[in-house]
């Protein structure tokens, strides 16, 4: 009785586990269109004139971005394939 | 004999301190015969003239017929309801204001609230007490 | 320098050498063992068509023109990937559930396997593909020219279109080849998909090197860069310009468009953990590709003469540095990005083509003629590789027509616009059941006309179809259709405003109309299919190997057995195979077994079905079936339990209507007991009060007096108690507590004993009883007693209530079988038809006027005694007088 409590106490940590990564993989792209729509809410030129911005400091930013975007995707994927990326109904319900 | 009824009529001074009714008239409407015997004998002995009819349906005619001073009249009467007959006797000139003492077995309050919407000037429920009928019928007669 | 025909030389070895790979690889994923040919490796270096010559050698030039623009290029498909998750991911399962070949293919499928749609998408890919197919040709000649020009400047533009000519025959032969060696059920290319994923490589290569030359061979490294950066003519960018969004959209939607990005994202995908790493992988491929185009820029607009053209800095700037092997690398690179996009465009092009335009027409045209399978096949692959031969011409038709004017970007992005006109249709496919075939028809054909009249037909500059003069005043000089201008909206970007109005009117028309039509059955079992993919769907294949199956089949169980017996049967079946844990190996014999179980739920058929489905025994999908008869059934059935709802709740208000009557009726019944009881009681007691009261009152009573008015109290005392014995037994006879005591007896003796008990001076008596003792000789066993109880109490009536003026009784007996009925008859005037029902009741004395003694209980009390005697009493109407009909058994049956 007990061995199956745990089983069933790991198997709820498991899936808890995995919904949540779900989750971030959901969230993921939404924080990749924050990050490359950022120069628009005031990336700022050094001389501060309106919507002009400096190449080299957006340029620096942008691939720091795209770099940032590209770990968190990798350390995901690493993850959701490991962890079993079964993302059938009992799993997650995340159909859509 | 006349002895006799001076002391009856002492007894019921004694208890409704009232005076006898020297010949006024009395209608009782009743169809249990061992009743109307116990009443005209009570009344009689008082002084009282009594009538008597048994039968609801030409119970107002009597009414029209004895002209009596006061009127007893049980609910429960074969052919027509004591209530109807009163009912009856309200609506017509010389009878409106006669009173009428009801009588009945059946000591329900809906039949005191009906008798008294109908107009009934005393009620009574049976079994009576002989000196209550007494005094009611006195005083309804202004005795 | 090197020379042309070195150059040419190169090219040949180089296509040889693809062709050596593709080969082998073909001939090794024939071998059955695809290994690392189906790495995710390959997959992701697959992707990289997406950097075609427009990116290696255009995003160069499009940096030294808009500056950090280029970016959304990269930026669109980078948000895609990084969100497989919600997209990708279930394009590609829809994909490998479907087998779809094609984007064509998808669309069609998924809206009821329209051809008409299929066509529309082909039209709008090959359309927008050809000016890209164009565009490669393009950068490959431009390129051979950069190397030629200074030796041979006479001949290089007389020859510009024989390049491209010998370029665009050769890329047909090699996707002739490896394109359509075999028709496969998933259209996959092992070959070329390998040989693009060396030319993958070759130009990231290229690139990469190109950018560390510069960097650090020309600038003097990464500060020294930046700071060029500064002083460059596009060190200012003009970010927030209306450009950005639109842009990174755009890109975005192309990468799930562009038919030869949906060939190798969904088409060739092998395994959906491959998407995982392309997520990842892909980004970092665009980065790279990108990283060093600002530097290459910048460094080329410092170093190269203001007439160069910025497109080709990427070669022209390693020449300028006289680094020739680099810059055959660097040519290398940009050959590698022009073939590979034009043959994968051209194998999904031509799988449209054949699949949705000649194959349909072949078999329209062969209408009712057999046809051999093996014949079809033939046709199909022919069909293919015309096909791609007419892609490829259409293209370098495209080229020469053109003549190659035209900035590379721009080209790009008008292709791009294009395809993404499926986007609506793809998208709203895949998320929404209410999409429908009018929807995605009429946003399909609006958005590719628009784009053809707003952006695709303008882009020839007024020299084509277009005259310039419409482009100018709009057509027929009506001023608000100007083409770059609709309704007078668009500003000064035609690209966006082309855009914006294709794919604004495209989406509203697919919405509106799939909400006001109505789809098909088909279009409603393919969209539960593709909407619920996950749903439906078993495990990405190989995901979790033989266990997947397992766990499949259990959540499964468990939605029909039950959570606790569904583990419980999994468990012992663990058991039974030695296996720890809870999950079983899916043996024939556990499958069985799981079918037997199941089958008790839902049937053997659909049990079977079910279990085929996730064991991949069968091929049709019953649970898919399931899904859209689900929606049905549903609604029916909460439509039948509502209205068996309401028809349970008008049958318990009803229910309860009848027994408040009920209860009302017995309420009245009750009152009008108490009050008849209750008159009953007072009237005898009226008496005995009124009398007793005369006795103890009055003085001088006579004698005579005194006897009768006693013997009056008496009698009513009698009356009471009477009165009182008959409700006892009354009570006791309705609640069937009576203890009845059966004897022999005969009816006769009965009959006398209650006559003489009413009348027992016969000649005195006003009634006269006529009998039949013949008859009346009839043996019974029952309770005499109460028998005679009855009799008496009918012959008491007859006394009491005849009114005729010589009361007569008439009592007749007839015996029947085992039973025998007593008639009692008098002559009077009979009971009052209204009141023949009320008799039995209790006091119902017909009139109030009954003579002492009566309390109207008796034929109440004669009813109840019959009824537990096994017979009945009853009023026999008609005329002549009362007339009861007692009736009972011979033999009571004895209680127990």
């Amino acid at each position: 009785m007990s061995r199956r409590a745990e089983h069933a106490l790991l198997l709820e940590q498991r899936n808890y586990r995995r919904r949540r990564l779900h989750d971030a993989a959901f969230l993921l792209p939404v924080l990749a269109v924050l990050l490359f729509l950022l120069p628009l809410m005031g990336f700022r030129a050094e001389d501060g004139s309106e919507g002009v911005v400096s190449t080299r400091a957006a340029g620096i930013y942008f691939f720091a971005a795209w770099a940032l975007l590209v770990l968190a995707a990798g350390v995901l994927s690493v993850r959701l394939v490991r962890g079993g990326g079964d993302e059938r109904p009992a799993g997650g319900g995340d159909g859509g | 004999m006349a002895e006799k009824e001076s002391t009856d009529r002492r007894d019921a001074d004694k208890v409704t301190g009232g005076r006898p009714q020297m010949g006024k008239h009395v209608l009782l409407i009743e169809d249990e015969p061992n009743i109307i015997e116990a009443i005209r004998f009570i009344l009689e002995r008082d002084g009282w003239r009594v009538s008597t009819h048994s039968d609801g349906a030409d119970a107002v005619e009597a009414v029209g017929a004895h002209r009596p001073d006061v009127v007893i009249l049980d609910v429960m009467l074969p052919n027509r309801s004591g209530f109807d007959i009163l009912k009856e006797l309200r609506g017509h000139d010389g009878t409106a204001a006669l009173p009428v003492l009801m009588l009945t077995a059946k000591g329900q309050s809906r039949d005191r609230a009906l008798a008294e919407s109908v107009g009934a000037s005393r009620f009574m429920t049976k079994p009576f007490s002989n000196q209550e009928v007494l005094a009611s019928v006195r005083e309804l007669t202004g005795g | 320098m090197v020379g042309f025909d070195t150059l040419v030389v190169v090219c040949i070895v180089y296509v040889a050498f693809l062709f050596i790979i593709a080969f082998a690889a073909e001939r090794h994923a024939q071998g059955g063992h695809a290994g690392w040919l189906r790495s995710p490796v390959i997959y992701t270096l697959s992707l990289s068509i997406y950097c075609t010559a427009w990116t290696f050698y255009g995003a160069v030039g499009y940096a030294a023109r808009s500056g950090l623009e280029f970016l959304t290029i990269y930026l669109g498909p980078t948000i895609v990937f990084v969100g497989w998750w919600w997209f990708l991911r279930k394009m590609v399962r829809v994909g490998r559930m479907q087998r779809i070949t094609s984007v064509a293919d998808l669309i069609s499928s998924r809206y009821g396997k329209s051809n008409l749609l299929a066509v529309i998408v082909t039209l709008l890919a090959v359309v927008g593909t050809t000016p890209y197919i164009a565009l490669q040709l393009q950068s490959v000649t431009l390129s051979f020219d950069v190397f030629a020009a200074p030796a041979a400047e006479a001949w290089a533009p007389r020859d510009r279109t024989s390049t491209a000519f010998w370029v665009a025959v050769g890329l047909a032969l090699f996707t002739v080849l490896f394109g359509t060696r075999s028709l496969d059920a998933n259209e996959q290319h092992h070959g070329v998909v390998t040989a693009i994923a060396v030319e993958a490589v070759v130009k990231l290569v290229a690139l990469l090197a190109v950018g560390v030359f510069v960097v650090w061979g020309v600038a003097g490294g990464p500060g020294a860069v930046l700071d060029r950066i500064d002083e460059s003519a596009i060190a200012q960018w003009q970010g927030t310009g209306g450009r950005w969004v639109p842009l990174i959209f755009l890109s975005g939607a192309a990468v799930i468009c562009l038919p030869r990005m949906f060939q190798v994202t969904v088409v060739e995908n092998s395994d959906e953990r491959h998407l995982a790493t392309a997520s990842w992988a892909f980004p970092l491929y665009l980065l790279l590709m990108s990283l060093f185009v600002v530097p290459i820029a910048v460094i080329g607009l410092a170093v190269q003469p203001p007439d160069a053209n910025p497109d080709l800095f990427v070669l022209t700037l390693p020449l300028a540095f006289e680094r020739e092997t680099l810059a055959l690398l660097a040519f290398l690179g940009g050959f590698s990005s022009a073939t590979s996009m034009v043959i994968v465009a051209a194998i999904a092009l031509s799988t449209m083509v054949s699949n949705h335009i000649v194959m349909p027409l072949w078999l329209r045209m062969r209408e009712g003629t057999a046809t051999v399978s093996g014949d079809v096949r033939n046709v199909a692959l022919t069909a293919r590789r015309l096909s791609i031969g007419g892609v490829l011409a259409l293209g370098y038709t495209y080229y020469s027509f053109t003549s190659g004017s035209e900035a590379l970007a721009a080209i790009g992005l008008i292709s791009f616009v294009g395809v993404t006109q499926a986007l609506p249709a793809l998208v709203g496919g895949l998320f929404w059941r209410g999409a429908t075939r009018r929807g995605a028809a009429a946003g399909l054909i609006a958005g590719f006309a628009l784009w053809l009249y707003t952006l695709f037909l303008p882009s020839f500059g007024g020299s084509w179809l277009l005259p310039a003069t419409i482009l100018a005043d709009g057509p027929f000089s009506i001023h608000w259709l100007r083409p770059q201008a609709l309704f007078g909206i668009g500003g000064d970007d035609p690209l966006i405003h082309a855009m914006g109005w294709s794919l604004g009117v495209n989406t509203a028309l697919f919405v509106v109309v799939s909400l006001l039509s109505f789809p098909s059955p088909l279009e409603r079992l393919q969209g539960a299919q593709f909407v619920n993919v996950f749903q439906h769907s078993t495990g990405p294949g190989g995901w979790i190997g033989g266990s997947a199956a397992a766990e499949d089949l259990l959540i499964m169980s468990q939605r029909l057995l039950g959570a606790p017996e569904a583990q419980a049967l999994f468990q012992a079946a663990a058991h039974r195979q030695g296996k720890e844990g809870n999950l079983p190996d899916p043996t024939r014999e556990f499958i069985d077994l799981l079918e037997r179980e199941l089958s008790g739920s839902v049937g053997a058929a659909t049990a079977h079905a079910m279990v085929g489905q996730i064991t991949g025994g069968v091929s049709v999908s019953v649970e898919d079936l399931l899904a859209v008869a689900d929606e049905t059934a549903q609604i029916m059935e909460y439509s039948a339990q509502l209205e068996a709802k309401s028809k349970e709740l008008a049958e318990t208000a009803a229910q309860l209507r009848t027994a408040n009557a009920m209860l009302t009726q017995l309420s009245v019944q009750k009152d009008a007991f108490l009050s008849q009881i209750s008159h009953e009681l007072r009237t005898p007691m009226s008496s005995i009060r009124a009398f007793s009261e005369i006795l103890r009152d009055t003085r001088g009573l006579s004698q005579e007096e005194f006897q009768r008015f006693s013997s009056i109290i008496h009698d009513e005392s009698l009356r009471l108690t009477r009165l009182l014995d008959d409700l006892l037994d009354l009570s006791v006879l309705e609640n069937g507590q009576v203890t009845l005591h059966p004897e022999e007896g005969n009816l006769a003796d009965l009959l006398d004993r209650a006559v003489s008990a009413v009348v027992p001076e016969p000649r005195d008596s006003r009634l006269k009883i006529r009998r039949e003792p013949v008859l009346e000789d009839v043996p019974l066993y029952t309770d005499c007693d109460r028998l005679r109880q009855v009799f008496i109490n009918l012959i008491g009536n007859a006394l009491k209530y005849c009114d005729a003026a010589e009361p007569e009784l008439r009592i007749k007996v007839r015996v029947n079988g085992t039973r025998v009925a007593v008639e009692f008859k008098d002559n009077g005037s009979g009971i009052p038809e209204g009141q023949q029902s009320l008799i039995f009741e209790k006091f119902a004395r017909l009139s109030d006027h009954s003579a002492a003694g009566s309390a109207g209980l008796g034929l109440a009390i004669c009813r109840e005694i019959m009824r537990n005697l096994g017979g009945s009493i009853s009023y026999m109407p008609g005329p002549g007088g009362a007339r009861f009909r007692v009736s009972l058994p011979r033999r009571v049956a004895q209680a127990a």
